[in-house]
């Protein structure tokens, strides 16, 4: 089956320039590097790793708000790259995104209306009647009211307004909606109502999600299969229960030993010690070596790159020298 | 430090250097040209004569060509001949250069000596009536045509009252050092009226945002007396802006002194520039207008090194532990 | 800075706020009649019947009277009617350069402020080159530039309607600064919000960007600026004309009716205190009004 977005090592470099109008480049921030990702049709995809790991990057890519430095990026089995402005412009609409925090994602000066109005005005979707229709019925989809439609965002609570930024994400039908970290600015005892409204939206529309998040637990109810990223790379990438039971990457496991767990008594907690380094000048080898416990020589002069794990599921892909043995 | 210096000295010339061929492309554009002045003068020259002329002037060549000569001969200290002037432009240049300095430097200080405790003063009482009052006199400075004032100081003190000349300056060098100041005292009156109000506006801006600062509200806290930290702890952060400010406009001052100098017929670099352009003396109109672009860029070049050098943080942390 | 309060809506307390500083009111009020009257000046001149161009040496620098309410200048003109029709000249100027000036000025800062990078490096310097000039002097040089030099017919270079635009257009060439780093400003903060990310995720184009999202969040700054550029056009606009290098004569302007100011002050000295006095009256108008709009579109100055 053909994959709805397919990723095939992408790469996305910022300069870092210096002042002025010959500034000179001074460094090259490595968002991400050679990263491969396919999500289905009506899949969820989680995008899960610390912050500064690339995540963000990854996921503006996947919404065609970032042009990739290097690598492949097909929508639809078309390749995006070689499309003009305009082209690129039209296609955004297939791929949405929703972001951390509502309160930034929506302007504050215009209603949740106009708001939700905007990405039909921009497309020219209908007659001005059929996309007030269009916007009224967006509203109520998320569990909110007709008449929130006049009010503006400051009138809103956090979550309220993530499901006004998630109405206005779903406007103009996407295939594709982008969530970067859509519930870490909400309070916790919301996070699980825009959870379970995610999940509803996802049953009834069949859309596919690139689910971004930090927090592994945030995204186990949801995803179909997992990404680990670490230092701008897919470190691990597996179907959920998988990865989540049987980890091959020391990375992955420490993460999952990071969430706090009620029902499993024994605390194994191997949290990471040191920072994560500067994507600016990445480590040699194995990016995550300075911080592995399994770390030997060979980790510090040549990268691993994504493959099956001995003993694994062709489903489940690492990149790591030495994987963990499936427990 | 050393590096950012050369940066902003090297930006500057750059600034210069453009300015010089968009000023000499203008010029250009001026009514006349130098020949047509000669040809006037003297009605015996033909168009042949004319054409002969330009071509030796080399005013047939385009315009870059001559920027190019120009350049070169201005980079080897060569401007051209006044002819109003009748004597080499850098060395008409210099009296009234002299005559600026004089008129824009005490109008400068004594506009700093009024505005600055007045700003603080208001700003210790703002919203009262003296502020009001104080603010709504600053407004009338900043919005008072230069000429005008300049009209109403003549009318009052030379044309009604007769206490003081009109204008100019006495050209005889035997006349007392009294009479040289008499002359001087309106249009450093007027001068001084016209820059207090925004001097004053922003001293008073600056004091009263910093006021309103923790560190400040410290200060109070812990007792220090309000004379105290209006002197030592505000006054000092609150100079910063006021000094960039300040030195932003002094470049400027120069030539924008230009209408009181033509008013009070002081032979100044403004009634030179004015003069020059009205006069068709294009040598001397474009080394007096590049150099008052050099003088404005000097300023913004003081106004950057004073920031850098008051830097609050730097400047409050250092002078914290001293006496 | 809390942007989302930065332009309340009107009649959300904005018009009170204004309405709280007299100072601005009566500014505002003052500018209005200056307006009004001068807008009506024709009207004024058909009733009376007075050609305020009709040179009149039997009547010169006649003090006032009932026909001549404030009396008639050098060459027997009626001074109160070229006052009036030379407020239209100087409003007008004053309008329409500090208008051109802040569209040029958005359209710069924009254009900095949004793409960034290279071109907001060189858009910047060049504002920093323009605000490193002698304003005056540099605007006398332009004002004194031979239109025929550039194409112009000399009939066209020579008359008044060429004189009104052309320094309309010196003052608009220079003028736009404030603006362009305001808007810069601006528009470098709000671009990176994620509400303009998320316009641009949805296919918003780059002008839909500025005029939706970027431009609302400094019209309030942009309109404080405009108006006190008001005030320094007018005040410039005299200067120069007084000099003889603005609107020339007989088209009144409050700057060249002072021009012989100085030469007829000890015969006739209220033809150099009116014009003067309008200038200023209206200068200050602006300031005061510029100040107040600032302070009532400001929600930190209520703290």
């Amino acid at each position: 089956m053909q994959a709805l977005l397919e990723l095939d090592q992408v790469s996305k470099h910022f300069p870092l320039r210096g002042r002025g109008l010959f500034g000179g480049r001074l460094g090259t921030v490595q968002a991400v590097s050679e990263a491969s990702l396919a999500i289905a049709r009506g899949e969820t995809l989680a995008l899960v790793g610390e912050s500064g790991c690339g995540k963000t990057t990854l996921g503006r890519v996947a919404a065609l708000l970032h042009r990739p430095t290097a690598g492949r990026l097909s929508l639809d089995g078309s390749d995006v790259a070689g499309l003009g402005r305009d082209a690129l412009r039209r296609l955004r609409r297939k791929v949405q995104t929703v972001f951390q925090d509502p309160f930034g994602s929506l302007n504050p000066r215009l209603t949740a209306g106009f708001s939700l109005r905007e990405p039909l005005d921009i497309h020219r979707v209908g007659t001005p009647s059929d996309r007030n229709a269009r916007i009224a019925e967006l509203i109520v989809a998320v569990g909110l009211r007709r008449d929130d439609l006049e009010r503006y965002p400051h009138q809103f609570s956090g979550g309220q307004r993530q499901r006004i930024a998630i109405a206005r994400a779903l406007a103009l039908d996407p295939a594709l909606v982008v969530l970067d970290e859509p519930l870490s600015s909400l309070d916790v005892s919301v996070q699980s109502q825009v959870l379970n409204l995610l999940a509803e939206i996802k049953r009834r529309r069949g859309l596919a999600y690139l689910f971004i998040s930090h927090d592994l637990a945030a995204v186990e109810h949801l995803a179909d299969r997992i990404a680990v990223m670490y230092l701008g790379r897919v470190v691990e990438l597996a179907p959920r229960d998988l990865l989540l039971r049987q980890p091959a990457h020391p990375y992955t496991r420490a993460l999952i030993d990071a969430v706090p767990r009620i029902e499993d008594g024994r605390r194994r907690r191997a949290v990471l010690k040191g920072d994560v380094p500067s994507p600016i000048d990445p480590p040699k080898g194995c990016a995550f070596h300075p911080r592995c416990p399994r770390a030997e020589a060979r980790c510090r002069v040549q990268r691993p790159v994504l493959a099956i794990p001995p003993g694994r599921a062709a489903a489940h892909l690492a990149a790591c020298h030495f994987p963990l043995d499936p427990a | 430090m050393t590096r950012y210096i050369v940066d902003r000295i090297v930006q500057s010339l750059a600034v210069l250097l453009v300015m010089s061929f968009v000023i000499y492309g203008l010029i250009g554009l001026m009514p006349g040209d130098p020949v047509d002045l000669m040809i006037s003068a003297d009605p015996k020259v033909t168009a042949e004569d004319a054409a002969r002329l330009k071509a030796l002037y080399g005013l047939d060549r385009p315009l870059l060509t001559r920027y190019g000569n120009w350049l070169k001969a201005a980079l080897g200290g060569e401007f051209g001949y006044s002819r109003l002037y009748a004597k080499p432009a850098l060395v008409a240049l210099g009296p009234a250069l002299v005559s600026t300095t004089i008129l824009v430097g005490i109008s400068f200080v004594l506009s700093l000596l009024i505005a600055l405790p007045a700003g603080v003063w208001v700003a210790t009482r703002p919203d009262g009536p003296a502020d009001r009052t104080v603010n709504l006199a600053c407004f009338a400075g900043v919005s008072m045509p230069p000429f005008w004032l300049a009209i109403l100081l003549i009318l009052t003190f030379a044309v009604g009252l007769r206490w003081l000349p009109a204008g100019g300056v006495p050209t005889r060098s035997d006349v007392g050092l009294g009479e040289q100041l008499r002359h001087m005292v309106l249009p450093v009156a007027t001068l001084t009226l016209l820059q207090i109000g925004g001097y004053l506006r922003f001293m008073r801006a600056a004091m009263i945002e910093t006021l309103r600062q923790d560190y400040i509200r410290t200060a109070q806290a812990k007792g220090a007396g309000p004379a105290r930290v209006l002197l030592k702890h505000a006054l000092r952060n609150a100079l910063n802006p006021v000094v960039t400010v300040v030195a932003l406009g002094f470049g400027g001052l120069f030539s924008g002194a230009l209408i009181t100098e033509t008013m009070f017929a002081w032979p100044g670099m403004g009634k030179l520039i004015l003069d020059s352009i009205m006069g068709n003396d294009f040598n001397l109109a474009l080394v007096a207008l590049l150099f008052a672009t050099l003088l404005v860029l000097v300023g913004n070049l003081l106004a950057d090194l004073a920031y850098a050098w008051l830097d609050p943080r730097v400047s409050f942390t250092e002078r914290e532990g001293g006496p | 800075m809390s942007e989302a309060l930065a332009l309340p809506a009107p009649g959300d307390g904005f018009l009170g706020r204004l309405g709280r500083r007299p100072l601005a009111v009566a500014s505002a009020a003052i500018l209005a009649l200056l307006a009004a009257l001068a807008l009506l000046a024709p009207l004024f001149a058909m009733l009376s019947g007075i050609d305020p161009n009709a040179v009149d040496l039997l009547q010169r620098l006649e003090p006032p009277s009932a026909q001549h309410w404030l009396g008639t200048d050098d060459i027997g003109r009626d001074v109160l009617l070229r006052l009036l029709l030379g407020g239209r000249v100087s409003l007008f100027v004053g309008l329409t350069a500090a208008l051109a000036s802040a569209v040029i000025g958005t359209a710069i800062g924009l254009m900095a402020g949004y793409w960034g990078e290279r071109a907001d490096a060189l858009l910047m310097r060049l504002t920093d080159g323009i605000i490193a000039l002698p304003l005056l002097p540099l605007l006398i040089v332009l004002a004194a530039v031979d239109l025929t030099k550039l194409g112009l017919s000399a009939e066209l270079a020579g008359s008044e309607t060429i004189s009104l635009y052309r320094i309309v257009a010196i003052i608009a060439l220079v003028g736009w600064t404030t603006v362009a780093r305001l808007v810069r400003g601006a528009a470098l903060s709000v671009r990176t919000r994620d509400y303009v990310l998320a316009a641009i995720g949805q296919g918003a184009s780059p002008w839909r960007v500025m005029a939706v999202h970027i431009l609302p969040n400094v019209a309030s700054p942009i309109v404080v600026a405009t108006t006190l550029s008001v005030g320094n056009v007018i005040l410039l606009e005299s200067v120069l004309s007084f000099l003889g290098l603005g609107i020339q004569p007989p088209l009144p302007s409050w700057g060249n009716m002072l021009t012989n100011a100085q030469e007829l002050m000890t015969s006739a000295p209220w033809l150099a205190i009116w014009p003067g006095m309008l200038i200023f009256v209206t200068v200050i108008a602006c300031n005061l009004l510029g100040d107040g709009l600032q302070d009532a579109l400001d929600p930190r100055a209520q703290e």
